[in-house]
């Protein structure tokens, strides 16, 4: 690869400057802040912080509300993940075998990555609605059957079968690139071998899509930390009864809605630790290990 | 019994049509080759017997039965890949027992037959390691085990010495014609490489743009090649072809520069007729001139070590010609050439086709 060098070093820096500037505003200049605030607290009649140490974080460890949290958090993440894989695994298989219309999924199945998350939860909004849309059916037949508005699990099958359906695109690219990736000779000696299609998926394909199980894994967790706050808050505002708080809806609810600058704070560094350290292991882990050769 | 007939099989892709009108019968436990230049439909055609490709016209018969709609594990081939096409992420072992763990074979049989196989070609030692950790050459011995075990009724090879060294390929040549031997299934190997075919095989089955040009023993395509193409693909270096018209006597063919050259009885082409000549360069000999010899115009001569290849040149068309002697002619020398009369072969100047073939090449040699 060729590089360029520049002789004066204040092209370099002005070259640099507006991504700098970017990454500053947007993510030093509030992480920092976060901080800040996470371990101050305000004083009730104005006159600046307060430095507090980890008070800030001792309160959310303690506070019910906020494992619950937790708990959603993980139930949704897992669930999420687990269900947007198998999804996108089993299509991209289809294509991947060439299954009638195949090029019509192809297409298709990229298109819900491209929609922003506020977009795909209005979409389940409607498709949800106990009232007006097509669950609407359902309580017809069953009245009373279908109220992601009043019945807590249920709002949290919302939300993830909207977070699913959302990143089935991704992993689907993904497994799909991985599956033709695997030489037709060797599905071909298996099948010489006797191997049925299901005994050489299990053999052969899954075995070899291994490492990116274990990167779409880890980047399908991470996503469904972060990039969950857009549907949560079109679809269910958090409820019914904090049922659907995830963390990250939880950071913006208690911040913007309770005025708890210091308890959002803390939460989102708790979050940004969190999301920091699954980066990690992607790192060290992933990108490294499970290879063959 | 593994007897393999192919009868008017085609092969079209889409629209395009890459093969037609194959037919073919191979005999049980013989070794037949399929040799022709890259992409003539060679692995196609194997492809088609394994049961990787449909097979869009005619019909496939192994051991009598017709297995057109069966699936691959249904017909009893096994297969070595080109490229080998071993498990990456299973072990030697684990590669070479797949079928019978497929099978359903009990463990301890199945390792037991595993280390007997791995132990006849040479694998003992690596049985543990992956794919990835072998030489080229042992991987080619780890997609011959995997083939073996199966004690298959028909062996099929696409091309599994290209990637190997020369050495190599001569030492695995032979060991694949031992395992043939040994376990006498049926072989069909496909290779572009005429040495490859004429050593390896029973009967070559020389293949052209999608069809079969001859079918023969390895000596009989060398001595009686079916048409210009097969002359030209098979014996190397080249043989030579000499366009001429033949006499009203038919008796002889006069070369476009004037000289005659005669033609044994048992060729019977029109008076007239236009014809190409071809003479092998092994069966030419340098002479004086005159006396019935041929005068060419020599051009250079390269060195082969065990010989020498003279580069002459016959009005414009290019005569090579092989020979233990070393001479020193000079550029532009006229040099007498001479060749038994049997050594002639005759090929009509239109189709190609071998003049005193007696027999349609293909059709012969396919039983009802
Ligand atoms: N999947 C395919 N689609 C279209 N054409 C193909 C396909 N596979 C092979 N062909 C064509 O069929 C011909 C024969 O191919 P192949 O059997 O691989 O040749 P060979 O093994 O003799 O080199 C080639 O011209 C190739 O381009
Ligand atoms: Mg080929």
């Amino acid at each position: 690869m060729r590089r360029a060098y520049f002789k004066t070093s204040w092209i370099a820096a002005l070259l640099l400057a507006p991504q700098l500037l970017i990454i500053f505003v947007f993510f030093y200049w509030p992480s920092a802040q976060a901080v800040y605030w996470a371990f101050t607290l305000e004083q009730p009649w104005g006159g600046g912080n307060t430095w507090v140490g980890f008070d800030n974080f001792r309160n959310i460890l303690s506070d019910p509300y906020y494992w619950s949290s937790v708990r959603v958090s993980l139930i949704y993440a897992v669930a999420a993940t687990a269900l947007a894989m198998g999804m996108s695994l089993i299509l991209a298989m289809f294509v991947d075998r060439q299954l009638a219309g195949y090029k019509a999924y192809r297409v298709a199945l990229i298109w819900p990555y491209a929609i922003a998350a506020p977009a795909v939860g209005l979409a389940f909004r409607f498709i949800f609605n106990p009232n007006a849309g097509i669950f609407s059916y359902v309580n017809t037949v069953i009245p009373g059957l279908w109220d992601p508005t009043q019945i807590g699990w249920q709002a949290v099958v919302t939300i993830i079968l909207a977070g699913a359906w959302k990143h089935v695109a991704y992993s689907f690219i993904f497994f799909l690139a991985a599956l033709q990736s695997i030489p037709r000779s060797l599905t071909e000696a298996a099948a010489m071998d006797g191997a049925r299609p299901l005994r050489r998926m299990v053999d052969l394909q899954l075995p070899l899509l291994t490492p990116t199980v274990f990167f779409l894994f880890v980047i399908n967790i991470t996503d469904s930390f972060t990039d969950s706050f857009g549907i949560v808050d079109t679809l269910t505002g958090g409820g019914p009864f904090r049922a659907t708080d995830l963390m990250v809806y939880k950071i913006y609810s208690d911040g913007f809605r309770g005025f708890d600058y210091s308890g959002a704070a803390a939460q989102s560094i708790i979050l940004m630790v969190l999301v920091m350290a699954l980066t990690f292991v992607q790192f060290r882990y992933v990108e490294r290990r499970v290879h063959y050769t | 019994m593994a007897e393999i007939a192919i009868r008017n099989a085609g092969k079209t892709y889409g629209k395009t049509r890459i093969m037609q009108d194959v037919s073919l019968v191979i005999n049980n436990g013989e070794f037949v080759v399929i040799l022709g230049p890259s992409g003539c439909g060679k692995s196609t055609l194997l492809r088609m017997i394994a049961g990787l490709e449909d097979i869009t016209d005619g019909e496939i018969a192994i051991g009598g039965q017709v297995v057109n709609r069966l699936e691959p594990r249904e017909r009893g081939c096994a297969m070595v890949f080109q490229n080998y096409a071993l498990y990456p992420h299973m072990t030697v072992a684990e590669n070479i027992g797949y079928a019978l763990k497929v099978a359903g074979m009990p463990k301890a049989d199945r390792l037991a037959k595993v280390a007997a196989t791995a132990q006849s070609v040479g694998l003992t030692e690596f049985l543990d390691r992956k794919p990835g950790q072998l030489s080229g050459g042992q991987r080619q011995r780890v997609a011959m085990a995997r083939a073996i075990i199966r004690e298959p009724k028909v062996f099929l090879f696409d091309e599994p010495l290209s990637n190997l060294d020369a050495k190599l390929r001569v030492q695995m040549r032979h060991e694949i014609r031992r395992i043939h031997n040994q376990i006498s299934a049926t072989s069909v190997f496909v290779t572009h490489d005429q040495h490859e075919g004429m050593t390896l095989a029973d009967r070559l089955v020389v293949m052209n743009k999608g069809t079969i040009e001859q079918i023969g023993t390895p000596e009989e395509v060398y001595d009686r090649p079916a048409s210009v193409y097969v002359a030209g693909f098979i014996g190397s270096p080249a043989m030579n072809f000499l366009p001429g018209r033949v006499t009203d006597s038919r008796s002889a063919v006069v070369l476009d520069d004037g000289q005659t050259i005669p033609l044994v009885s048992a060729i019977k082409p029109a008076a007239g007729q236009m014809v190409q000549i071809g003479l092998r360069p092994e069966k030419l000999t340098l002479a004086p001139l005159g006396g019935g010899a041929l005068a060419a115009r020599f051009e250079f001569a390269e060195e082969l070590g065990s010989g020498r290849l003279y580069h002459l040149k016959i009005e414009d068309v290019p005569v090579s010609v092989m020979a233990a002697e070393k001479h020193s002619f000079v550029e532009g020398q006229t040099i007498g050439l001479r060749f038994p009369n049997d050594a002639v072969h005759v090929f009509d100047g239109a189709s190609g086709l071998r003049l005193d073939l007696h027999h349609a090449p293909a059709a012969a040699l396919v039983s009802a």
